[in-house]
């Protein structure tokens, strides 16, 4: 609109001319300046929505970290450090009465230690990462190095399909395939091979159903082998090839080459995939749940059932709704920052190093 | 000097052998599971698999799965909508309108790493977050709308930087050249550098849809679960269905009918997982055949 009352007030200075072509020359030029104004508006409709959309991953992240704090606050206050090291996980009784703790209500006898839980998700994430690494090492050797492009191609793709099969269907095949094989063909083997000494003795009998924290943490490594392995063969692409023919050239094997000239080469961007990879185990919840067992205890042999804290929020948080001062709920506001917080740093950590060590830029994270 | 040579070479050898079989191995080792699981999935499913679980609503722990399927296509819609929009922007926003700060380095540092922050969010406790903070405490109950804002804040991030790296790759010169043309900033950006990053930006969509539609950590507590079909309403307690609600819970019911319903959501995701994945390979294999023709 402020266009036509430019142009309108720019008119009185020229006499209005009975010439045709002037006539259409002027009306080009408001025809222009229309559009200009356009565009030049468009740059600012682009500029303020990228803007405001830049701003919302913030604010979702404030919201979040404010609602688990405040929700926290109450439960912190009444479990203090035992939260950490205690292993009991006591709701009390619904019918006992509610007591105040510092001006915090909550049923008589309750009592949260998460130790267990804390420890199980330690225990799940380092075994997925130690057999997670190996193997996509292995397999980002085998698919860079080894396999022609017309077969590596498609095998690339089959690990990427991995990492994008829902975690609810790799708990059911764990849970009902994979867990139950392992537990009547691969675990009596190792068990009753295992001499009795100090750390080998986590490993012998009894070995149970194939619910536990092994089949926990070998689903686990399954889940985030192609997180590790997709950016361990970009990165090994980029080792330049003078270097690799060099090696040759001295007469080094193939193994050598790798272990001495390869790996080396993008070490700490391994180092940051494996990181990225334990991060998403810490977090990890559907599989878990489904495999570890769900029992409330710090594993005593490498095959019980156990629990991890993602898992005992999405299986226990349904049950929390019942106490009715609400301190249940407060409580899993806790635990949930606790699980936030490791993960979190983990995967701060794991972004700083990749992204220092290598320029891809890739999305890295979640999955796929 | 002999022997020790030759042992040495010996134990080379070895070494060599042990690395060539491990990574074949190791490749097995991820590839076999891979297909176990789609194996097996498919194994137990077809089988008993009846057309009719496509149209028939879910009944207790029996019956069809018609509302969890409409559910899951309207959550990814929705996901497609609210968070594809502001993941593009965002990303958009980052590779090309944040403007470099004094030192050097690319601005939108606090942004950028809050979605790094997010995106390495457990996503169990950003449903924890939206049970207790739009369920419980805005009073909207298990419905549509807290479900489809946790899942998106779950995956802007994820579409920010795919959008963003897309974006970034479009050449310099091509920048230039809508300049010099005398295109506006914003137009050139739509006639333009969007233009070639779109494959890219698509790509990036088609696999946070992937990852959105697989989900159910974040949903269990914002969506709840009713069978039926989505009645309309986004809030007010209308519980919503989805298709991994079926595979978490029914695996472990007594009746046969159950477990064919877990089996069946479980191959029916499966399905839409490899339909988006293949389709974001074609775009990719596309715009990399155009590209090489240049």
């Amino acid at each position: 609109m402020s266009v036509v009352g430019g142009t309108a007030g720019e008119t009185p200075a020229v006499p209005p001319s009975p010439l045709h072509a002037a006539a259409t020359h002027r009306d080009a030029a408001a025809h222009r300046r229309v559009l200009q104004v356009l565009r030049r508006s468009e740059s600012g409709v682009w500029r303020w929505a990228g803007r405001i959309a830049v701003m919302l991953p913030l604010t979702a992240l404030v919201f979040v970290l404010a609602v688990l704090a405040v929700k926290a606050a109450p439960a912190i206050r009444v479990n203090g450090w035992n939260f950490l090291t205690g292993s009991t996980w006591n709701a009390g009784s619904g019918y006992g009465g509610v007591t105040h703790t510092d001006g915090v209500a909550h049923p008589i006898g309750a009592e949260y230690g998460a130790w267990p839980l804390i420890a199980g998700t330690l225990q799940t994430s380092a075994i997925a990462v130690i057999i997670a690494l190996l193997i996509s090492v292995g397999c980002a050797f085998a698919l860079t190095e080894r396999l022609p492009r017309w077969i590596s191609r498609p095998l690339g793709f089959a690990v990427e399909l991995l990492a994008g099969i829902p975690s609810v269907v790799i708990g059911l095949w764990g849970i009902l395939t994979f867990g139950p094989f392992l537990a009547a063909h691969v675990y009596p083997i190792i068990a009753d091979h295992m001499p009795d000494v100090p750390v080998l003795s986590y490993f012998r009998n009894p070995v149970g159903h194939g619910e536990g924290l092994l089949t926990g943490g070998l689903v686990l490594a399954l889940m985030i082998v192609p997180i590790i392995s997709s950016t361990t063969a970009d990165l090994f692409r980029q080792v330049p090839r003078l270097p690799k023919e060099g090696g040759e050239a001295l007469g080094m094997t193939d193994f050598e080459v790798a272990n001495r000239i390869t790996v080396p080469w993008v070490r700490s961007g391994i180092i940051g995939a494996t990181a990225l990879g334990l991060g998403r185990a810490l977090g990890e919840t559907m599989a878990v749940a489904m495999i570890a067992g769900s029992i409330f205890q710090v594993a005593p042999n490498i095959y019980s059932p156990m629990s991890t804290i993602a898992a005992t929020i999405v299986s226990k948080l349904d049950g929390a709704q019942t106490d009715g001062t609400g301190f249940a709920v407060a409580t899993f506001a806790e635990l949930g920052l606790i699980l936030a917080v490791i993960s979190v740093v983990v995967n701060l950590a794991a972004r700083g190093i990749v992204h220092r060590t290598s320029r891809l830029g890739g999305p890295v994270g979640r999955g796929a | 000097m002999g022997p020790t040579a030759a042992r040495g070479s010996r134990r080379r050898g070895g070494l060599e052998i042990a690395f060539r079989v491990g990574t074949y191995l190791a490749l097995l080792l991820v590839l076999g599971p891979a297909l176990w699981i789609l194996g097996g999935v498919v194994a137990r499913a077809v089988p008993h698999w009846r057309w009719d679980v496509l149209w028939t609503p879910t009944k207790g722990s029996s019956g069809g799965l018609e509302g969890a399927i409409i559910g899951t296509l309207i959550l990814m819609v929705g996901v497609l909508l609210i968070a594809g929009t502001i993941g593009v922007l965002a990303g958009i926003h980052l590779a090309e309108l944040a403007r470099p700060r004094k030192s050097g380095k690319p601005s939108g540092g606090v942004m950028r790493t809050a979605a790094d922050v997010l995106s390495g969010f457990p996503s169990i406790v950003l449903g924890y977050v939206g049970y207790v903070a739009l369920v419980v405490g805005l009073h909207w109950g298990y419905s549509l709308l807290p479900a489809l804002l946790i899942l998106s804040i779950m995956v802007v991030p994820y579409i920010a930087k795919s959008t963003e790296t897309a974006v970034r790759q479009v050449p310099t010169a091509y920048r230039e050249g809508a300049e010099a043309l005398g295109m506006s900033m914003g137009y050139g950006l739509r006639k333009v550098i969007l233009k070639s990053a779109l494959p890219g930006i698509v790509t990036g969509l088609l696999i946070a849809l992937a990852i959105a539609c697989g989900e159910t950590a974040p949903l269990l507590y914002t969506a709840g679960w009713s069978g039926s079909v989505w009645t309309g309403s986004f809030i007010g307690g209308h519980q919503f269905s989805y298709l991994t609600y079926p595979v978490w819970t029914f695996y472990n019911t007594s009746t046969e009918s159950g477990h064919s319903l877990s089996y069946d959501a479980a191959l029916l995701l499966l399905v839409i997982v490899l339909l988006l994945l293949v389709a974001s390979r074609i775009v990719v294999a596309r715009t990399q055949r155009h590209a090489e023709s240049h």
